[in-house]
């Protein structure tokens, strides 16, 4: 059998639950229709044109390319539109900072230190300058709640720090770091190391002024937003310079080559416009089902352990939990089919069989880290999908606790 | 099971993976009732099931040829990255079928004394993480973290 024939198979045998909530915001998404309506005439009507080439669709394309990045600036506080690029997703966006900042300073050595919980395209691309571009990189250790602390990054920064890079808010865990206080210990132990933030999911959930912050550069991507995925933004400070590590025709952006995916920065940029509407609204709205969902696995089911911090301090849309005595993966399956979607930080999860590097890095077991689920919500929930939930995962922890091996 | 004659596991919760094989064994050697409890992803879980409707009604003798590929097999064919499922609840079988021997102080000639291929891997596996934990300096084995039972 073809593995598409498998997966037709799979697909008839799950069937269609019948309520389905989706809780996996963190590795896509659905767009809503009001998103996806900004970005059909891109594709066909107007716009659809190469945003460098000198005629009208081509013009289209260049004015709507310039409004998103207006927009981008304008809630990122940066000085000026030509400090935004856009790159085709989060991960691009990760790898132009990093490996475009080492890429232009290489030559010279020096130290590059990122923290133990950043997201991947963040960690790898630092590991494979150190491989190819001669750089030291450092792994700032966290606490059990995933925080840097800023007295330890102070022992990890010196002049030959080159490059920093600790994220707003963990992808994983929603911890918030106290990411003014350790640009300052940067910029403290030496001016000239750049400061580099993975903002994907701090974006629309705290405050993000790059000019407050002092950060250099900053990621973003359109999924985590509601926006379309194959759209990523990076913000980079005037006077920084970077060397694309990706070659090819340029175009409108001068850091990433290839045709700029318009109609999907049409989609980012409505993305961001709905994001700051009621924005402080949708953040309590948010906190309020977060919480409810969090408070009633921890009611309903025994065994459970929270990941990551508790209080203010964990992003509001945030919820990681460890079901004891269960397999994530196995958790995931379980849930699919009551119409639950989630994902889990377990290694059968991870493609490499590795569990997640947050979980183990906040001082998880390995058994501890299978049994992970991470839920993410948006202002598109509402309260009878947590009620549902609330139901359901009960049911489905407890079925897969009584077949489980691992007794209590 | 309340009247199994063995009970045997293999993996460990901090694997990620554990099967344990409850058999009944009755006259000739032969498995009346074979059943299994799983903490594991969804293909650990199906492996241990089908092998456990594999094996009844079969001789150990005949239990003992199983191979972890013909399990992978009889589910239509596990992708690479769930080899270590099929692996692990063959290397639970054969260590249910040797501990059975071994009770009665007996060993079969077709019961040979060197490891299989599937019980050399299961134990690399319980080791790995044995190893890892003793490198982080954290008390307790993996193994142990698992037994220690009640947790908050």
């Amino acid at each position: 059998m073809s593995v598409s024939a498998k997966l037709r198979e799979l697909l008839r045998e799950h069937g269609q639950p019948p309520r389905e909530v989706y809780f996996d915001l963190e590795n896509s998404g659905w767009v809503p229709p009001e998103i996806v309506e900004a970005m059909l005439p891109y594709f066909n009507m107007r716009g659809f044109g190469h945003p460098s080439i000198t005629h009208k669709p081509g013009w289209e394309a260049l004015e709507v390319l310039y409004e998103a990045k207006e927009l981008v600036a304008r809630t990122l506080g940066a000085g000026s539109l030509e400090e935004i690029t856009f790159t085709h997703s989060g991960t691009e966006a990760n790898n132009l900072a990093i490996l475009g900042y080492l890429l232009a300073n290489r030559g010279k050595g020096g130290k590059v230190v990122v923290s133990a919980v950043e997201h991947l395209s963040v960690i790898f691309p630092a590991e494979f300058a150190e491989k190819l571009l001669g750089f030291k990189v450092l792994r700032i250790p966290v606490d059990s709640e995933g925080f840097v602390d800023p007295e330890v990054l102070k022992n990890y920064v010196d002049r030959e720090t080159v490059l920093v890079s600790v994220q707003a808010v963990n992808h994983e865990i929603g911890t918030v770091q106290p990411l003014k206080e350790l640009v300052d210990v940067v910029k403290a132990a030496n001016p000239d190391a750049v400061f580099h933030t993975d903002a994907a999911d701090a974006y629309g959930w705290i405050d993000i002024d790059v000019e407050k912050l002092g950060v250099d550069m900053l990621t973003l991507s359109g999924h985590k937003v509601h926006g379309p995925r194959g759209v990523g933004a990076l913000y980079v400070r005037e006077g920084v310079k970077l060397e694309s590590p990706l070659r090819g025709q340029l175009s409108a952006e001068k850091l990433w080559p290839g045709v700029e995916n318009v109609p999907l920065i049409a989609g980012f940029k409505r993305a961001v416009e709905l994001l700051f509407e009621n924005l402080e609204r949708n953040i309590l709205y948010v906190k309020g089902l977060r919480d409810k969902l969090m408070s009633g696995i921890l009611e309903r089911v025994p065994h459970v352990l929270v990941n990551g911090p508790l209080d203010e301090k964990r992003a509001p849309n945030n919820a990681n939990l460890s079901f004891l005595y269960v397999e994530g993966e196995a958790l995931t399956v379980e849930l699919s089919m009551r119409g639950i979607y989630v994902s889990s930080g377990s290694a059968c999860s991870s493609r490499i069989l590795e569990p997640s590097h947050v979980l183990l890095a906040i001082g998880r077991k390995h058994e501890e880290a299978h049994g992970s689920i991470l839920f993410k919500l948006s202002r598109y929930h509402r309260p009878d999908d947590v009620d549902y939930a609330l139901e359901e995962i009960p049911k489905a922890v407890s079925r897969l606790r009584t077949i489980s091996s691992w007794v209590s | 099971m309340e009247d199994a004659t063995v009970v045997e596991s293999a993996g460990s919760p901090a694997c990620g993976d554990m099967i344990k094989l409850y058999l009944k064994v009755g006259e000739g050697d032969v498995i009346e009732k074979a059943t299994f409890e799983s903490y594991g992803c969804a293909a650990n879980i199906a492996t241990a099931s089908i092998l456990t409707e594999m094996v009844k009604g079969k001789s150990l003798r005949e239990a003992w040829q199983v191979s972890w590929k013909q399990l992978s097999d009889e589910l239509g064919g596990l992708p690479p990255i769930k080899y270590h499922c099929s692996i692990l609840a063959v290397g639970a079988l054969k260590r249910a079928i040797r501990a059975y021997y071994s009770a009665k102080s007996e060993r079969p000639e077709w019961l040979p004394e060197a490891l299989t291929l599937e019980e050399k891997q299961v134990m690399e596996e319980e080791e790995m993480m044995e190893r890892y934990y003793k490198a982080l300096g954290s008390a307790g084995s993996a193994s142990k973290a698992g037994e220690t039972g009640e947790r908050e």
